[in-house]
């Protein structure tokens, strides 16, 4: 069947929508492959703007991998911004790649990433105007496979109506599996349409199909069960883990756009998983065990990126970066490698550690020494034993003294607020911290126009964390305490204008609450905001908190549950949680355990550097910890 | 480093690319610039950028076959070398057509009016020409500009040095000479010139490129080309 580009009907249009240029393609790095000829044609999807979806670092690496098999086809789709939605409802145009501009619905799979949850409503979207049905169940032969990733995705209930399958965990591997699946069964003239196709990615336990369990409920509201109905059908499926970095080097040719996107550099990821424990990190918890890629892989993607992309900047990547075994080696052999180059190193994620600041002084060692940014999360040290975020007051002030006094002007703090336990004196202790941190930096530097800035995100409980089983804070509550904590940094005038102070309202994070540990029947209430015009909910200026809770009020009439059952209240030990047969191999007795000790104020330490404690992961998965040193050293380049 | 030499380009804006807009093609030239290793010398100061003066850009959504910037190089480079390299370092519909080495004079003083073709996909042929009859006929064409922050006041006609409806082409296509001015006057505000004096509108969006840009001569009814003299260069 031919399949003709849209972009001949899409062309009139642009001249006429904000930002055209991104729904263009042409980017440096992007491919096109001949339709004909490929077997298994997969769209990727990133539920947001382009601006946003494009430096996504998943959709890169899934889509120059896919791209470089051989009868394999893929290409990108992004969200379209409610102007060129409203013209391609206008002139029925399709929901279009931004590659060669053809119809999703004509591709085998649409892969789509949730970083977040508050792309669902984005998904309905892409949906409605690929012609694909929203409902997984009326869908036919010809409709793509609507297949979920991400970190979003090991809590896909919310969404399992309107998805076919989900994944767990790294996609490199997964990602080709399916694809072999889908490619044998074309071969064999499609047996058994949709259906078999879904129990044969079923079957090997890799891939879930939400179709294919029964989710049953209590009187109460719980969850009483979720239980395979077709024979075949695992009744966990397991998350999956890439061991060997050095193995799969993507993004290798990164996708460099016309248009201004929110990342600009090219972005190498330096390990995968955290062991630090943060106990309300879901990322950390879900992406275990630590998989260190080696410096020599490191240094050469950076070479073959920045050289292949003419970026001006490199962002090394992970869950906390300093925390990587050679990371000094990486620093000073990429800084001494792009020495006179004009081309700037960053850390985007470092711990509260002198160490840090070290690093930070080579990496900038030939540019500016604008901000530093570190993360203590919690104002109290109570409040850190909570978390397991073990930095205390001392490490901080250490810290902050070393940068301000090796020139950085401006220290960025991040917390959060509504944690479990918390009280309003921990919060208020963030404004004593800000205080310190300010007389020490004044005092290291001699200098009196340091900055200290302080940013609060509200908390949420995360599934396939140790608060799993918390109740989320109102968001009045953690709207209050933030109130009181303004106050309290503005009504000391030797501090008015070092401590800058940014926080968003609590109500956004309720519906990421919502739609983090929903289950099933939280889909009426996203596809009822999503006919109530709902989109872009991680915008501000686009998300409706009144729409989603009226919404939210009138899809669960006469359910048990409602907005606060799904937030703020507290799961007990034995309650069915939605993605319990979502399998991350973190034991649940491990994180039962270790949600008691964060309630009284026990630190847990990591394992890579003291002995197992049996969070589960390394012996279900079949994983072990892969950390260095190695010894070796960054290879220098050869020059051309 | 410091600057040894000049050199002046142009580029060309086509196809899909054409939605890009002045402040995407920086960002893509300057990287360009370090995938072609291109020598370049830097500004000075706490955020160093290569330095590139770039002339009057066509706007968003309107193709051109002739932009044109000045860059500056520390090291003496073969013109030609250096259009091969950047045009392979910048995606396909973003072309470096010419480089040269700077002649003598400002890059934008030889850039005195732009050659524009206004394709007018549906219109009557008729109509079009009719309605620039009566725009040439006018003695004053007053139309508006809405900027984030005022509205400015534009008269087409004073700008427009020459002005015809090819009624043979399909689609009919306006051909223009435009001089520049400041502000200077954009293909839109042609055709809302022709929408004030004759009510003329096209049915669809018109598609711009422009041809050409250079010191317009009176006499020829031409066009200069900016980049024509160009020093000899004198390999050592």
């Amino acid at each position: 069947m031919p399949v003709e580009s849209l972009f001949d009907q899409l062309e009139p249009l642009l001249a006429r929508v904000s930002k055209p240029i991104q729904y263009v393609g042409g980017e440096l790095g992007a491919t096109v492959k001949d339709w004909d000829a490929a077997e298994v044609r997969w769209a990727l999807m990133y539920p947001d703007a382009y601006e946003v979806g494009l430096p996504n670092q998943g959709v890169q690496i899934l889509y120059e991998l896919l791209n470089e098999q051989d009868g394999v086809l893929a290409e990108r789709t992004y969200a379209v911004w409610p102007d060129l939605e409203r013209l391609m409802r206008e002139h029925g145009i399709a929901q279009f790649t931004v590659d060669a501009h053809r119809p999703v619905g004509a591709f085998d799979l649409l892969g789509v990433s949730f970083a977040t949850e508050l792309g669902y409503t984005n998904l309905l979207t892409a949906l409605d105007l690929a012609g694909i049905p929203l409902l997984s169940a009326d869908r036919g032969d010809d409709h793509p496979i609507v297949l979920a990733g991400g970190h979003a995705a090991f809590n896909p209930e919310p969404v399992a109506d309107f998805l076919d399958a989900a994944v767990l965990g790294d996609g490199e591997e997964i990602v080709l599996a399916v694809t072999e699946v889908v490619r044998e069964w074309k071969a064999e003239g499609s047996p058994g349409g949709r259906d078999e196709l879904l129990l044969r990615l079923a079957a090997g336990g890799g891939v879930y199909v939400p179709r294919f369990y029964d989710v049953t409920y209590r009187p109460d509201g719980a969850i009483a069960a979720v239980v395979p109905n077709r024979p075949g059908v695992p009744e966990t499926v397991r998350k999956h883990t890439v061991m060997d970095l050095d193995q799969w080097p993507y993004p290798r040719k990164p996708l460099v756009p016309l248009a201004e996107t929110v990342h600009e550099r090219y972005s190498v990821e330096i390990f995968r998983g955290c062991t630090r424990g943060c106990r309300f990190c879901q990322a950390g918890m879900i992406t275990r065990p630590v998989r260190e890629r080696s410096v020599e892989t490191v240094g050469a993607m950076v070479a073959e990126g920045v050289r292949n992309s003419g970026f001006a900047e490199v962002g090394l990547l992970s869950l906390s970066s300093a925390d990587h075994s050679e990371i000094g080696e990486i620093a000073k052999g990429l800084a001494d490698r792009y020495e006179g180059t004009n081309t700037s190193l960053s850390l985007p994620s470092t711990r509260v550690d002198a160490f840090n600041v070290t690093l930070a002084d080579e990496l900038s060692r030939n540019g500016r020494r604008s901000g530093l940014t570190f993360a203590p999360e919690g104002g109290t040290e109570r409040m850190r034993r909570v978390i397991n975020k073990m930095v205390s007051e001392d490490d901080l002030i250490r810290t902050v003294s070393t940068a301000y006094g090796s020139g950085w002007r401006q220290v960025k703090l991040y917390f959060m607020c509504g944690l479990p336990t918390e009280t309003d004196d921990d919060v208020l202790a963030i404004a004593d911290l800000a205080k310190r941190v300010i007389e020490a930096g004044r005092q290291a530097s001699g200098r009196g126009d340091i900055r200290c800035t302080v940013s609060i995100g509200g908390f949420v409980p995360k599934p396939h964390t140790p608060f799993q089983w918390a109740g989320q804070a109102d968001h009045e509550v953690v709207d209050a305490r933030l109130r009181k904590l303004r106050e309290k940094v503005k009504s000391d005038r030797r501090f008015g204008k070092a401590i800058g102070l940014r926080y968003h309202e609590g109500k956004p994070s309720m519906v990421e609450g919502l739609l983090s540990r929903g289950d099933r029947r939280v889909g009426r209430v996203i596809k009822a905001v999503w006919d109530d015009g709902g989109r872009f909910d991680g915008w501000g200026e686009h998300f409706s908190y009144d729409r989603w809770t009226a919404c939210a009020e009138a899809a669960l009439a006469g359910e048990p549950v409602d907005l606060a059952w799904y937030t703020t209240r507290e799961r007990d030990r034995d309650e069915v949680l939605p993605w319990d047969h979502l399998d991350s191999g973190l034991d649940r007795d491990w994180l039962w355990d270790d949600w008691q000790d964060a309630v009284d104020e026990v630190e847990l330490d990591d394992c890579r550097w003291t002995p197992c404690f049996d969070c589960g992961v390394c012996p279900s998965m079949g994983t072990e910890i892969q950390t260095g040193p190695t010894g070796r050293t960054l290879l220098p380049l050869t020059p051309v | 480093m410091p600057a040894v030499q000049k050199l002046r380009v142009r580029f060309a804006k086509r196809g899909r690319l054409r939605f890009t807009s002045h402040r995407d093609f920086q960002r893509a030239f300057e990287r360009a610039l370090r995938r072609a290793d291109v020598p370049m010398a830097w500004s000075q100061g706490f955020t160093p950028h290569p330095k590139v003066s770039y002339a009057g850009a066509a706007p968003t959504g309107a193709a051109s076959e002739a932009e044109y910037l000045e860059l500056a190089v520390t090291r003496v480079c073969d013109p030609e070398q250096v259009r091969a390299a950047l045009d392979a370092a910048l995606p396909p519909g973003l072309d470096v057509v010419q480089v040269v080495e700077a002649g003598p004079g400002a890059l934008a003083d030889r850039l005195q009016a732009s050659s524009w073709a206004i394709e007018l996909p549906g219109a009557v042929p008729e109509q079009a020409a009719a309605a620039v009859t009566e725009f040439l006929a006018a003695a004053s064409v007053p139309v508006e500009r809405l900027t984030k922050n005022r509205v400015r006041q534009l008269d087409p006609r004073a700008a427009v040095l020459r002005l015809t409806a090819d009624t043979a082409a399909d689609p009919v296509t306006l051909r223009t000479v435009v001089r520049h001015q400041s502000p200077t006057v954009r293909p839109d505000e042609v055709l809302a010139g022709l929408r004030l004096v004759a009510g003329f509108t096209p049915p669809q969006p018109p598609r711009a490129v422009r041809l050409a840009q250079g010191e317009w001569d009176d006499d020829t009814g031409e066009l200069a080309d900016p980049l024509a003299d160009a020093p000899e260069r004198h390999d050592t």
